[in-house]
């Protein structure tokens, strides 16, 4: 009767009793998406179905896709789409677990390309190739280009908003007359200016380079203009040693040249572009250029005080580089950002959704709202709204830049699959920190290609 | 089941079923132990031996992740920086700590203040201290550019070394006050008469120091070791923010590492692979410190004890 002994065999039943207990408990209540598919999303309490969207923060486009969501709002008071705004970065990775975990909101947005093709391949969005059958005027309203990076397959499995965000070269004017320079029309021009603004104690470039990708777009320029878009092409078609083109080595072995001659601000690799701190160098007159997407020139005119609005930005498309064989026309960065639709969203949900698609975006409003943030929307036939607009010299320029491009390359990261933009990002920051030479570079990508 | 846990304290009659109610007692805390602990614990472990990418079918693939993850130079160099940034902050910290907490042991009314203040640190979420010295050490809108002062203009957290330094540096700002803390605590039950006597005997300051608080600390020591030195695996969101485990991979630890491949690069297998690999070294480390330690850490050598 000695109550010591009893007590070791209580606990070890216990023991493992609990976690078969706390298993199936666990399974009881983390499983909302598998099996019964209803509460997937359903953040929106209330009484009605709320289709959700998580929109990306940033003034001032935060607020244009704020509007479109109150107007629809307004318009439709029974079927709701309940907003969140996010951060860039980390959107990109909540996007991502949550729809593993099955909690992702019923509007997924995006930037299409690779991570669309992982959540095609998961099942996790809908196909949306039916939805444009049945209503070809809200296709033909947008730009044809823009489709591409949303259509997996031969299927379109999401719908292209927002704008269009080529990236261009950005200049202080300023800056540029303060020294006596002009700006570089060939890749030879811009090794030449560099020395000059060093002298003067001005960076050359602006780069925010811990967010990775913003030393990403140098090297979509250099390849496209040196090789053209047949070196990425080759990679991304999962080519064999696709890295090793002379091309690309060339184009990596600039890149460095230029890191070595001081060309990007000190302490780069420390500027992260979400704070936007890569820009309010180059409006405070700290840095003299920066490569940077389309959108930047909307941060620009709202933070940088007079200095758009005085005429202090100058722009344009990337220079050639001497001996190149890409055509000085071409272009990268976004065609669209993209919207599909969350499988496991309930049919009410995607039944709001779908009405969003068909009244709720890329509407007249909201092609005005993105002019007048210097912004270039993806619905055809807006040229005409641009003479109005203040902004209405880069508005043309940006609508230039996309209609005459013969090639509108897509962000490397959005392109590729996750798992190798991972690899390829890693090993940019390496090229950037001059910690691995371009061979190297070169070698350690071939090794994940077609990944 | 509250009724039968509070009747079962020490000192009842056994006989009024305390055999049965003892192990209950247990419950609330094996439950949540079991919840949170063991069962994400098994459920990494059946992971790393799957590939899935975060979206999809879980697929099982045996050892391919264990592989790839064991044939990645990025694996060593993860280890080996994060048996750096143990190292290092442990020798950083652990001096300044001892010497902070015997000084806030002294009964002056002005060190009572000073040990409030030294405490605020702690008080704040690693993000917002990160965020914090973030905007500080930016070589171009930062403290050295608001100051004029060049030599604070470095690029911090920009340069490998530099950016490892800083690392070291932030870590230790949070953490000391912690670890003080401890140390003081463990000075004010050092006997008054220890000094007393080495005092007869002619002991100085210095001697004192060495010869009786240092060694009546070595518990203290030792629990505030095994603290930092688990505690410095775990190091995920200071670094995160601060550096994102950069510039190129000079700071990038394995939880950092097991970040990146699991959510961004979405390689579950391996991230739970790195998972595995963290717990095991977290394990390993606390069970090599009890043993310098040298059996239990009741032991205590205060007089009369």
């Amino acid at each position: 009767m000695e109550p010591r002994t009893t007590t070791r065999r209580t606990f070890l039943g216990l023991g493992l009793g609990l976690p078969l207990g706390a298993a199936l408990a666990a399974c009881g209540s983390s499983g909302p998406g598998t099996s019964s598919g209803s509460s997937a999303g359903g953040s929106g309490g209330g009484s009605g179905a709320k289709a959700t969207y998580w929109y990306l923060s940033g003034q001032p486009d935060e607020a244009v896709r704020k509007n479109t969501i109150d107007a629809f709002n307004k318009a439709n008071p029974n079927s709701q789409i309940e907003g969140t705004s996010i951060q860039n970065d980390a959107y990109k990775t909540k996007i991502k677990t949550s729809i593993g975990a099955g909690t992702a909101p019923t509007l997924v947005f995006g930037w299409g390309g690779g991570t669309l093709r992982s959540y095609v391949k998961a099942g996790q969005v809908d196909d949306l190739t039916p939805f444009f059958e049945q209503n070809p005027a809200i296709k033909e309203r947008l730009f044809p280009s823009a489709f591409g990076a949303g259509t997996i397959d031969g299927k379109i499995y999401a719908l292209p908003i927002e704008r269009v965000q080529p990236i261009v070269l950005y200049y202080n004017k300023k800056v540029f007359e303060q020294v006596g320079v002009k700006p570089p029309e060939s890749w030879g021009d811009i090794m030449d200016l560099v020395p000059k603004f060093n002298a003067k104690g001005i960076a050359p470039f602006s780069l925010g380079g811990q967010s990775r990708w913003t030393n990403m777009m140098w090297l979509e320029f250099l390849f496209d203009r040196i090789g053209g878009p047949e070196v990425f092409q080759a990679i991304f078609d999962g080519e064999k040693d696709a890295w090793n083109n002379p091309a690309a080595i060339d184009a990596l072995t600039k890149m460095q040249e230029l890191i070595k001659a001081d060309g990007f601000i000190k302490g780069f690799s420390s500027i992260t572009a979400d704070s936007n701190a890569d820009q309010a160098l180059l409006y405070t007159g700290k840095a003299a250029m920066m490569l940077h997407g389309s959108w930047s020139y909307g941060i620009q005119n709202n933070d940088g005080g007079d200095f758009v609005s005085s005429g202090g930005l100058g722009y344009m498309n990337f220079p050639v580089v001497d001996g190149g064989k890409g055509d000085p026309g071409n272009t990268v960065g976004n065609p669209a950002q993209y919207l599909s639709i969350y499988s496991q969203a309930t049919p009410e949900q995607k039944e709001i959704a779908k009405k969003f698609f068909t009244t709720g975006v890329n509407t007249e409003a909201a092609a005005k709202e993105w002019i007048a943030g210097g912004s270039v929307p993806i619905v055809n036939g807006t040229e005409g709204l641009f003479a109005a607009s203040k902004d209405a010299d880069w508005l043309k320029f940006v609508y230039g830049i996309a209609s005459n491009a013969k090639f509108f390359g897509q962000s490397w990261d959005q392109a590729l699959s996750p798992a190798a933009a991972e690899v390829l990002l890693d090993n940019i920051s390496k090229l950037f920190q001059l910690s691995v030479s371009p061979q190297q570079f070169a070698t350690n990508m071939n090794a994940v290609i077609g990944q | 089941m509250s009724a039968l846990a509070t009747s079962a304290s020490p000192g009842t009659s056994p006989r009024r079923g305390g055999d049965r109610a003892l192990p209950w007692l247990a419950a609330p805390a094996l439950l949540v132990f079991v919840g949170f602990g063991v069962i994400p614990l098994v459920g990494v472990l059946l992971l790393s031996f799957t590939t899935w990418d975060g979206l999809g079918q879980i697929i099982p693939s045996g050892l391919t992740s264990w592989q790839a993850v064991l044939a990645d130079p990025g694996l060593p160099h993860a280890l080996w920086i994060t048996f750096l940034v143990m190292a290092v902050s442990w020798l950083f910290q652990t001096p300044l700590s001892i010497l902070l907490g015997v000084f806030l042991a002294g009964a002056q009314r002005y060190r009572g203040v000073l040990a409030v203040v030294y405490f605020i640190p702690l008080l704040l979420s690693s993000a917002a201290i990160a965020v914090t010295f973030k905007a500080l050490l930016d070589p171009n809108f930062g403290l050295g550019a608001g100051l004029g002062i060049p030599l604070l203009s470095q690029d911090w957290l920009g340069n490998g070394p530099l950016a490892f330094g800083t690392v070291i540096f932030v870590v230790s700002w949070q953490y000391i006050p912690f670890h003080t803390l401890l140390y003081q605590g463990g000075v004010r039950q050092i006997p008054q008469s220890m000094y007393e006597a080495a005092e007869l005997d002619g002991a100085g300051r210095v001697r004192k120091f060495f010869s009786i608080t240092l060694p009546q600390l070595k518990y203290t020591i030792i629990t505030s070791s095994t603290l930092m030195v688990v505690g410095s695996l775990t190091f995920f969101d200071l670094i995160w923010v601060l550096t994102a485990g950069g510039p190129a991979d000079a700071t990038r630890v394995l939880a950092v590492d097991m970040y990146k491949r699991g959510f961004q690069a979405s390689l579950m297998g391996p991230a739970s692979v790195i998972a595995v690999i963290l717990v095991g070294v977290g394990l390993l480390l606390a069970l090599l410190l009890r043993r310098i330690g040298g059996g239990s850490n009741s032991t205590s050598q205060l007089e009369g004890a």
